[in-house]
């Protein structure tokens, strides 16, 4: 009877084992294809093409020169090599103005002809129209189309998703403010963190131990848009007044927030990891005659450097991850930060802002699956550090 | 034996009736707790009908209609020329109502003196062409410009409208919420955003517009926006398609009527007038 059992138990511990690991391995495989889709779209939206007058030798136009046009930007054809003409930019949306609905039609079959006569009689004008409606044999250019290149994805540094016709996917300024926000919390939390560990585990009295830790914990249960609405009202007014700036929303105020909230994980984790130091280390280390702070600073420390390590990791994975704090005092502006007192956007944020009301399956909603990629792989690198560093202090302890 | 199957096929009959009589309506988040109210009101003065309400944004409500997964669409952004020629293939003709406008306020910290804008500074300044507020008769001070999320219907509107269907510019602060906008405007001397109407309070100073190059400006008010001397405003509208009107017009009419405006006032839109509903 305990023999059936037995195996039924390790049968079911097997296949829950078994599902889950398959599961996971299923999401990130779901996550890269997702995401990688991204290459395969074009440049100009699904199904719509631009159209060019017969007189414009124009072949080809990246999407941040698309962009240049259709914001009034770039007003002569010269610019791009094309003849010395006026751009004149032309939406679908533009065709209720300039026709009437009797000259459309009832199911407005003659658009499509009425928009190619236009374009004909209009030698620098660029259309942004459907490829269906544009009449069989019109005697017009059209701007070649191709897929999205890796480089403008990850090396360009304007990020606009919704722009038409043209949409921009240039990652860089949300990787470099994730990084920096984050590099710049687990600076101010490590010192932070390290000093109160060492005062709980070695230090403190048992009664403030035994008051700290619960309160040090309850931080960890405090949901993060509410330290997101603290950030806000609280941090952003101060560091507009200490440092004089234009505007508090900055990558300082994410990563002071950050830093408070990777405080309770990195505190907890370093002091288990301290407390657990073996006895017999502690004492032979007093006994040798070593005061207690070196026996902090060359023992227990150094013993127990994996466990401190992994709590950093667990806190910078944290800060990486985290989504509505940063999302509220960051301030979101998706460029290139030069200095840490500037805002800036990182990738969770972007993800949580727009993965809503992106369309499922167009660009935008895969470019924002390649983000969770790039997340993934910079979480995956912490803890392949995290790996070395554990692994060699093991060798050098043994 | 017999009674199976007319048992259920009378719950059937009741089944198919009852979803029959149910009205969809789906489309914009902006509308979706205006309409929520007014069905409530309606559902309490005809206990008999049935209405359901789901949101989604005024894409996917138009979408909804064109496959006639719903009779009605909300939808904060009039009906797209590439939308109007989907429905002409399918054969079906939207028919358009305006329910009530909303009315978009652009505000700074109370503490600048400048009191009002044309819509071709406010272009320059939220596309980063002017950032200082003493090219605009301002104080020696950097604008820091505020815009929503770009899933916002309102970011959207704001392109249209005062951008003319130019993009942002890339720097732009964007905040997840009308409340954060607020909050930041409130707390930061340099600042300029936008938010609705209904949403104006104290914290923030609410500019004047001008959209005729400066001949005529007029602040942001629930009668400014009524007359017609508001500028930033849109009309908020229901859809439907035309073969359908003698079901939806009901919940429709009452909408529309007096009673139904009211709601639209308390809830903080912009009511219509009778006249001004259909085109």
């Amino acid at each position: 009877m305990r023999r059936i059992f037995e195996k039924a138990v390790k049968w079911l511990l097997t296949a829950s084992g078994f599902v889950t690991s398959i599961v996971i391995l299923l999401i990130i495989g779901f996550l890269f294809t997702e995401g990688a889709g991204l290459f395969k779209e074009k440049v100009i939206e699904e199904g719509y093409v631009l159209a060019l007058n017969r007189e414009n030798n124009v072949k080809e136009l990246t999407a941040a020169q698309i962009k240049a046009i259709f914001d009034e930007d770039v007003t002569n054809w010269k610019e791009f090599g094309g003849p010395d003409m006026r751009i004149e930019p032309f939406r679908l949306e533009d065709a209720d103005k300039l026709f009437t609905e009797e000259e459309l039609g009832g199911q407005y079959e003659n658009a499509g002809s009425l928009i190619a006569s236009l374009i004909e009689a209009h030698p620098g004008m660029v259309a942004f129209v459907p490829e269906s409606m544009i009449p069989k044999g019109a005697n017009l250019n059209f701007i070649e189309d191709r897929s999205i290149s890796p480089k403008e994805v990850f090396a360009g540094s304007e990020w606009f998703p919704t722009a038409t016709p043209a949409p921009l996917f240039g990652m860089w300024p949300l990787l470099a403010g994730t990084l920096w926000v984050s590099l710049f919390a687990i600076l101010f939390a490590l010192p932070f963190g390290i000093s109160i560990a060492v005062y709980m585990s070695e230090v403190a009295s048992e009664r403030v131990r035994g008051f700290l830790k619960p309160v040090i914990e309850l931080l960890n249960g405090i949901p993060s848009v509410v330290y997101g609405f603290f950030g806000l009202i609280v941090i952003v007014p101060l560091l507009q007044q200490v440092f004089g700036l234009p505007v508090g929303e900055s990558g300082l105020a994410g990563s002071i927030v950050l830093a408070i909230m990777a405080l309770p994980t990195i505190v907890t984790v370093a002091e288990d990891a301290m407390r657990s130091c073996p006895r017999s280390l502690r004492e032979a280390s007093l006994a040798l005659g070593a005061t207690q702070w070196q026996t902090v600073y060359r023992v227990v420390i150094p013993s127990s450097m994996s466990g401190i390590a992994s709590g950093v990791v667990l806190g910078i994975g944290r800060a990486v991850g985290e989504t509505m704090a940063v999302l509220m005092v960051t301030g979101n502006a998706a460029a290139v930060p030069s200095s840490i007192l500037e805002p800036l956007r990182t990738i969770p944020a972007t993800i949580a802002a727009e993965l809503g009301e992106a369309p499922a399956g167009g660009a935008h909603y895969q470019s924002l699956f390649l983000l969770g990629v790039i997340l993934f792989f910079i979480t995956f690198f912490i803890n392949l550090c995290v790996e070395y560093i554990s692994s060699r202090n093991k060798a050098k302890n043994s | 034996m017999n009674r199976k199957p007319f048992i259920f096929l009378a719950i059937a009959t009741l089944f198919f009736n009852s979803v029959a009589q149910a009205q969809r309506i789906k489309g914009s988040d902006t509308l979706l707790p205006l309409t929520q109210e007014l069905a409530e009101e309606y559902l309490a003065e005809h206990p008999e009908a049935e209405i359901i309400v789901t949101g989604g944004g005024s894409g996917v409500g138009i979408a909804a209609l064109m496959e006639n997964t719903t009779d009605i669409a909300m939808a904060s952004r009039s009906i797209k020329f590439g939308e109007k020629m989907k429905f002409a293939e399918e054969g079906l003709k939207a028919v358009e109502v305006t329910v009530a406008y909303d009315a978009l306020a652009v505000v700074v910290h109370p503490s600048n003196p400048v009191s009002r804008l044309t819509r071709e500074q406010l272009e320059a300044i939220f596309r980063g062409k002017i950032t200082n507020w003493k090219e605009v008769g301002g104080e020696d001070r950097k604008i820091v410009v505020y815009s929503r999320e770009t899933s916002s219907g309102t970011y959207e509107f704001f392109k249209e409208s005062v951008l003319e269907n130019k993009n942002y510019m890339s720097s732009i602060l964007s905040m997840p919420a009308t409340g954060a906008i607020i909050q930041s405007v409130r707390q930061t001397k340099g600042a300029i955003g936008y938010i609705g109407l209904a949403y104006l309070n104290r914290y923030v100073k609410a500019l004047a517009v001008s959209y005729d190059g400066g001949v005529h400006y007029a602040e942001p008010s629930v009668e400014n926006a009524v007359n017609g001397s508001y500028p930033i405003v849109r009309p908020l509208y229901y859809y439907y398609d035309s073969g359908k009107e003698a079901e939806v017009s009901p919940f429709i009419s009452y909408v529309i009527s007096p009673k139904g405006q009211e709601s639209v006032l308390s809830q903080g839109f912009v009511p219509v007038t009778e006249e001004e509903t259909r085109r």
